[in-house]
């Protein structure tokens, strides 16, 4: 397996509005983060608001410039955003996110909406065009009827599914989807993730998964990268990184989520809440909520470094690890 | 909080500089007051000598600097037409104006903001409907016509209250039910929708679910949030104490700021009509500055914003 | 007998009927979760019984506290149980809170309806609720404005307004559903010591089946604006009759479960303006029948407990092994 996107301490921050007098504050969005995407693998991307998790997924794809760092896309630098080589690139690489109906002209039939890449990209015209996107309709599980309805007819899972299918038209080798089941019921969520399984198989497409629901990365991710305050605290495989997490944080995270039949007794609950990253503690971002650190985690950053199998970026985790067992 | 204000006083100041260069430019690229004032049959020499009187031969930039020096030690200059100053000129008008003006705005607030919150707590009732014709009917309606109509009815067909003048109280209902009648339909349809939109916001139905009584409802919770945006429109009709009834005033022959202003421009007396403006800019200048702190007084979340500042 | 209890509950707004005829009883101290997916009706049940729906929906049936009759009374009568007997909280705490009054003001507004406190007691008694669900320094944030407060944060704020009233019955409508996942732990943490110790009632509204199975005694699982099965927690989880329950179950992933294909429920949720004249879940059932497509199932008691609206319920496992050794 090769690599296919490649983040290289990246960096992002953003600068609020500058008022007349006085100081303007940057926030670190993400504050130095190395990863890499195989090809043909599902990465997760895990964390709560603030986390950095959608700022990432948009660096990636070249949507937005970083700070410092770069981003590596087969082993070539990212082109800036709106170049030439930046649109050509745009057909290999494709977003898909929480809210369908934003993300859609509510004013244009769906079969437009998804014939609508393929005339930019120059892909397809007249008859092979039509032919196209009943192609894609049929494999996200649209039925031909209803090509000419409009987004707003559509029920949200209709409409993710018409979000899938449009970016699938140009055959991009990657794919980056936040929360793209989020806003979706439980019964529809499970047939849109079933469809993204399946499309990633069938295709061999690269992807990257942003959610904060757990569950659902669990089942459809390779491997997994749980990220606070801007940075990647624990990647590891998915098995590995649910069954036996060793950072406390993605311990506390997979500890929070309630299980049928199984109580509210033995979670770990965090105190306090995930920090402003306007506001961001010394060393360890983690340490005021940490249940292990000490005065080392506040005086240091933590890098990600090897351990029982995973990456993980935590001092205190021989200590960690042993909670675990 | 403090760079705040001084952020804000430092702009009104600037808009004003902006409102008198732009006058002082304007006035003097539209005419010449010396053939206005002296009439087009006037001999030469006393054109000349009206120009060299005025300063008028100067180049602009040299006539802009001496107004600027002026108006820097109070001194706005004296009217062209009968050489007594400017300021006592606008100043003396003022009263008249605001006489009609002023009872007008609580008007438009006493019954405008009753009305419209009134028809958004009634949603579809009849009261509603009749609430939102009449305040279409309220801001279509151009003032002149108005007036005129309202003219021809009380006082043509009528005649139960005069048709223009100022000599008793009776002479000031028209001009105020004309100068209120499109501003009362303003306020309620902005006030309806306003109150309709918060009325829908979940800390209503929280302040329900805690047992208030939909009085308390409406008044502790409904209004203080609705007020927030209807307060930028009083601010605006604040502004236009003085300057909003050019029309109204040249209808009902009503000796205000506003007709001051149709005379003086017709006259190009320059200092005059420079006077009106920096008069009218301030004062709707100070009116803004007004609302953005009341603005603050009723939007915790806005002097949070600023205090961080 | 119960504490409150709802029967043949129905709601239409505009002419459209959302809510089909609930029956539900909450009995005092007991906390039941209610189920479903959106548009299901499991808040609009709460909120018509509490009144808190607009105008133009059309209520009948009956909703009763105590033997007290909710649809259909005075104004006034209705707001005297509202926070007092029955308090609500919402899904998204941060606008849940008036933006221009202080916390401290919103929750003292409780005390002096429900408890008649003022003044110095009112503030004592609020800083006690505000630390009591776990704000710190409440005695000085107590005059701080919501948008001050993390949606956590405005969320234990909505609690503490909530027992101000001292009620009876908590009705938590997807409290943490817009929380991140450590604060969704800590709220449900709170929300479930909270009864503990006031030994109210609450009922939990959820589409996440985790939270209810880890809080709840029973619960009742809703689809299309009916109850399609209720049951306590553990027969329901270990053995959904209903295959809508069932379905639901399986649609979720597990934590343990690896990479296992999941298995959704096929289709979508009908629109209320066009139900199915059968059973409204017939069209998406793996069990259905042609006579699912034309009857409408009746919610009736199990012989081994509970209730299920449903031609052709799931056999349990106890049922199943039986039947197994049966025929053995």
């Amino acid at each position: 397996m090769s690599v296919l996107v490649e983040a290289r301490g990246l960096v992002q921050q953003y600068t609020t509005g500058k008022p007349l007098f006085g100081q303007a504050s940057t926030v670190r969005a993400v504050n130095g983060i190395d990863l890499a995407v195989q090809e043909g693998e599902i990465l997760g991307i895990v964390g709560e608001s603030g986390s950095g998790k959608s700022t990432l997924g948009r660096m990636l794809l070249g949507l937005e410039t970083p700070f410092a760092g770069k981003v590596l896309y087969h082993g070539q630098p990212m082109p800036a955003p709106r170049t030439e080589h930046w649109r050509r690139l745009r057909a290999q690489m494709q977003l898909i996110f929480q809210d369908p109906l934003a993300a859609l002209d509510r004013r244009m039939t769906i079969a437009r909406q998804i014939a609508e890449p393929l005339e930019i990209h120059d892909r397809a015209k007249g008859p092979e065009l039509a032919e196209r996107v009943a192609g894609l309709m049929a494999r996200v599980g649209l039925r031909r009827d209803q090509a000419d309805r409009y987004p707003h007819e559509l029920s949200g899972g209709q409409r993710q599914r018409v979000v899938i299918a449009r970016a699938l038209a140009t055959n991009p080798r990657f794919l980056v989807c936040d929360e793209p089941v989020s806003a979706l019921d439980v019964s529809i969520q499970a047939q849109v993730v079933n469809l993204l399984r399946d499309l990633q198989e069938q295709d061999g497409l690269t992807m990257v998964f942003i959610s904060h629901d757990l569950k659902v990365v669990r089942n459809i991710c390779d491997r997994v990268a749980v990220m606070y305050l801007g940075r990647v605290v624990e990647e590891a495989p998915s098995d590995r990184n649910f069954a036996d997490p060793r950072h406390p944080y993605t311990q506390a995270l997979v500890s929070s989520i309630p299980q049928a039949g199984q109580g509210l007794e033995g979670r770990i609950i965090l105190h306090g809440e995930p920090p402003n990253p306007a506001a961001r503690p010394s060393g360890c971002a983690f340490h005021p909520r940490c249940r292990l650190a000490d005065a080392a985690c506040a005086a240091t950053v933590p890098e990600l470094e090897t351990h029982g199998g995973r990456l993980a970026a935590c001092l205190k985790l021989p200590a960690a690890a042993r909670q675990a067992a | 909080m403090f760079p705040f204000i001084l952020a804000k006083i430092a702009r009104a100041a600037l808009t004003i500089v902006l409102v008198m260069t732009f006058a002082f430019v304007v006035l003097r690229m539209s005419g010449d007051p010396a053939q206005v004032l002296l009439g087009p049959d006037a001999p030469q020499d006393a054109v000349d000598a009206f120009r060299e009187r005025w300063g008028l031969n100067d180049p602009i930039w040299q006539q802009y600097l001496a107004y600027l020096e002026q108006i820097l030690t109070f001194d706005f200059g004296v009217s062209m037409r009968d050489q007594s100053p400017a300021l006592d000129l606008v100043l003396e008008r003022i009263p008249a104006t605001l006489a009609i003006t002023i009872p007008a705005l609580i008007l438009k607030i006493g019954i405008g903001i009753p009305a419209g919150v009134y028809a958004a707590l009634h949603r579809e009732s009849v009261a509603d409907r009749g609430v939102i014709m009449l305040s279409i009917f309220g801001f279509t309606i151009p003032s002149f016509v108005l007036g005129l109509v309202l003219v021809l009815i009380f006082a043509v067909t009528l005649g139960w209250l005069p048709s223009g003048g100022q000599d008793t109280w009776q002479h000031a209902i028209l001009p105020i039910a004309t100068l209120s009648i499109g501003g009362i339909g303003i306020l309620a349809r902005f006030s309806r929708s306003a109150m309709i939109e918060v009325l829908g916001q979940p800390y209503i139905r929280t302040a329900m679910a805690k047992g208030l009584p939909w009085r308390d409802v409406v008044w502790k919770h409904a209004l203080p949030n609705a007020v927030i945006p209807i307060i930028t429109l009083i601010g605006f009709m604040v502004g236009a104490l003085i300057a909003g009834a050019v029309v109204v005033e040249s209808i009902f022959s009503w000796p205000g700021v506003g007709r001051l202003i149709v005379v003086s421009v017709a006259n190009r007396d320059l200092a005059v009509v420079q006077c009106l403006l920096l008069v009218i800019a301030a004062s709707m200048v100070v009116a803004n500055l007004c609302v953005d702190f009341a603005y603050g007084l009723l939007d915790p979340r806005l002097r949070q914003k600023r205090a961080a500042h | 007998m119960s504490f409150v209890s709802i029967r043949d509950l129905r709601v239409a707004f505009d002419g459209v009927q959302v809510l089909h005829g609930i029956d539900l009883d909450i009995g005092k101290g007991e906390t039941v979760g209610l189920v479903g997916e959106s548009g299901c009706g499991k808040s609009v049940t709460w909120l018509a019984a509490l009144g808190l729906l607009p105008g133009k929906a059309q209520i009948s049936g009956s909703v009763t506290i105590e033997g007290q009759e909710l649809i259909g009374a005075r104004p006034a009568e209705v707001e005297a149980v509202r926070g007092a007997r029955i308090a609500m909280i919402f899904q998204d705490p941060s606008s849940s809170l008036n933006p221009v009054h202080r916390v401290g003001r919103q929750i003292g507004e409780s005390l002096r309806l429900h408890r008649g406190l003022r003044g110095a007691a009112a503030r004592n008694e609020a800083v006690r609720l505000l630390d009591m669900v776990g704000i710190p320094s409440a005695a000085t944030r107590i005059d701080l404005y919501p948008h001050e407060f993390s949606g956590g944060q405005c969320q234990r704020i909505m609690i503490a307004m909530a027992l101000a009233g001292q009620p009876d019955l908590l009705i938590a409508d997807e409290p943490t559903t817009a929380l991140d996942a450590t604060i969704q732990a800590q709220i449900l943490d709170l929300l479930s010591s909270i009864r503990r110790e006031t030994g109210m009632a609450m009922v939990l509204i959820s589409h996440d089946l985790g939270a209810v199975s880890a809080v709840c005694d029973r619960a009742a699982v809703m689809y299309a604006g009916r109850i399609v099965e209720a049951n306590d927690i553990a027969r329901l989880f270990t053995g959904p009759k209903h295959p809508y329950t069932r379905g639901l179950f399986d649609a979720i992933p597990e934590m343990d479960a690896g990479r296992a294909r999941l298995r959704p429920i096929e289709g979508t949720v009908p629109d209320p303006k066009h139900l199915p004249p059968g059973c409204a879940f017939a069209p998406r059932c793996p069990r259905a029948s042609g006579f699912c497509q034309s009857h409408l199932p009746e919610l009736k008691p199990q012989v081994r407990g509970g209730f299920v609206a449903c031609f052709h319920p799931e056999a349990t496992r106890a049922a199943a092994r039986e039947r197994q050794a049966a025929v053995a």
